[in-house]
């Protein structure tokens, strides 16, 4: 993801060299599937692009992104398409004998097998449910991903939790890597200037604890990212914006998740 | 040639392209295309059912074409005919060949579309409505799929028949194409041409065919990148 930002962020100064020739589009610009970006073989097709004779084209609609002789296009709508070593929030949705389904709201479930979780759970005595349970939120790390798309998550990492309480917010997952920034500097800003505690998940769920007031404010300032996620500056102004807006933020002080609620499945927010 | 509401005989119809109508859909379009009004709305890639539809190597495109009842003057009788199995059948042919449905293996991609109001060219509006939805869900695409039809009216090839004009013309001939590819990927023909004629009546449907891509990028870019977002 921070690649993608990266490539997002730099400077048009960089295609001044002569090796921009054939290029057809600026950095930036925006495209449709089947717009023409370059008209040489100098350039090499990367996300998002495909070479068709001596000329690469968009795949999807998208912001040009030139990065040395790759050009690629920044996505502006997907559904989440996994990656290995992604870190995903997902909803179990069923347990069976080799490990729980959960839902990572990709076009392919994925498996979180017995094997990734841990500790031992013999499925024969039916404790798997004990472990995680139909409904329970995850965030996982994809472990692996084939051809044939059978994918697989893991509990096996530090990062990795079930979440208690809170709140899933489910985002474009185009716009992830914009909500979480570079070096993750857009969410901790969030986290620091809302007091809200926020886990987005690469595909698009997004958890948030804290309190309702608080909550809202982060939502909101999410929601803005993913509407204005093509536009400059954007670190700014949501940082001006939730200083203003500064009354409900109070100092992250609330960190104690699993006491101020019991243990139940988040709420779900609805797709806006 | 006089035409009943007084367009030039290369002109269409005013076409209105609107992008991201409907919320819930991954992808959706609005095509007006004079009264004809059709809306389209793409979910997906998502997992296939009923499972035995998978297919292992590439994504599964199911289209579904249906009119509203309210969509004409006599009542249209709800649910699936003869007639709308096969027109979801051609918009189908006339998509696939537009998009990389090898990147989803054994999923599936759904476009539905609605006509709302029917005066001649539904199958044309929808395809065109289904394209811009298609390239608004995100999905990998080629190229755009532009669709419109044309007819032949005392020997001189008539666009985008309308009203009366299509009890008078030789033939009714609807066509997608793809205006980078420079590909045809539907051709229907009702009525009698004579093959001298045909080519004539062909090109004068591609001509315009690069006037509503263009309508369709800007849908696309006033959705996405537009003032008012």
């Amino acid at each position: 993801m921070e690649e993608k930002d990266a490539g997002e962020k730099k400077a048009p100064a960089k295609e001044e060299k002569p090796q921009a020739k054939g290029l057809l589009k600026k950095e930036r610009e925006f495209v449709v599937p089947g717009d023409k970006i370059v008209d040489s073989m100098e350039f090499l097709p990367g996300k998002n692009c495909f070479r068709d004779g001596n000329s690469i084209y968009a795949k999807k609609i998208g912001i040009v992104s030139v990065n040395g002789r790759v050009v690629s296009a920044i996505a502006l709508n997907s559904v989440y398409d996994p990656k290995t070593d992604d870190m995903v929030i997902g909803e179990v949705t069923e347990i069976r004998d080799n490990g729980w389904v959960v839902d990572i709201k990709s076009p392919y479930h994925a498996l979180l097998p017995l094997s990734q979780v841990g500790e031992y759970v013999d499925p024969a005595r039916g404790d798997m449910a004990r472990i995680y349970n139909i409904g329970d939120m995850l965030y996982c790390r994809v472990s692996q991903v084939t051809t044939a798309k059978r994918i697989d998550v893991s509990m096996l990492d530090r990062r990795t939790r079930k979440f208690h309480g809170g709140r899933i917010l489910e985002v474009n997952p185009a716009k992830v890597p914009r909500i979480i920034g570079k070096l993750g500097s857009m969410i901790n800003m969030i986290k620091d200037k809302t007091g809200c505690i926020t886990i987005a998940g690469q595909n698009g769920l997004i958890w948030l604890m804290g309190e309702k007031p608080v909550q809202d404010l982060a939502i909101k300032a999410i929601r803005t990212i993913e509407k204005e996620s093509h536009k400059d500056g954007l670190t700014n102004r949501i940082g001006e914006m939730l200083d203003k807006a500064g009354g409900a933020g109070k100092p992250a002080a609330k960190a104690e998740p699993a006491k101020t609620e019991p243990a139940k499945a988040p709420e779900k927010e609805e797709k806006k | 040639m006089k035409r009943e509401d007084g367009r030039k005989p290369d002109e269409m119809r005013p076409l209105v392209i609107k992008a991201g109508v409907l919320k819930e859909a991954n992808g959706s379009a609005l095509v007006k295309l004079g009264k004809t009004t059709a809306i389209a709305a793409v979910y997906g890639p998502r997992e296939t059912h009923p499972r035995h539809l998978t297919r292992p190597d590439k994504a599964l495109l199911r289209c579904y074409y249906n009119m509203a009842p309210f969509s004409t003057n006599d009542r249209v009788r709800p649910g699936r005919s003869r007639r709308s199995t096969e027109i979801a059948k051609v918009t189908r042919e006339a998509l696939e060949p537009a998009l990389f449905l090898e990147e989803f293996p054994k999923a599936s991609i759904e476009v539905f579309i609605e006509i709302l109001q029917a005066d001649a060219g539904t199958r044309t509006a929808g395809i065109n409505a289904a394209s811009v939805a298609l390239a608004d869900a995100g999905i990998p695409m080629r190229d755009l799929v532009t669709s419109i039809a044309a007819g032949r009216i005392d020997k001189t090839p008539i666009l985008d028949l309308a009203g009366k004009e299509e009890e008078e013309t030789e033939c009714d001939l609807p066509i997608a194409y793809m205006p980078r590819e420079k590909k045809i990927t539907l051709m229907q023909m009702d009525g009698d041409i004579a093959q001298k004629n045909l080519r004539e009546v062909i090109d004068t449907a591609i001509k315009v065919c690069e006037q509503i891509y263009e309508k369709q990028k800007e849908a696309l870019k006033e959705r996405w990148v537009g003032e008012g977002k």
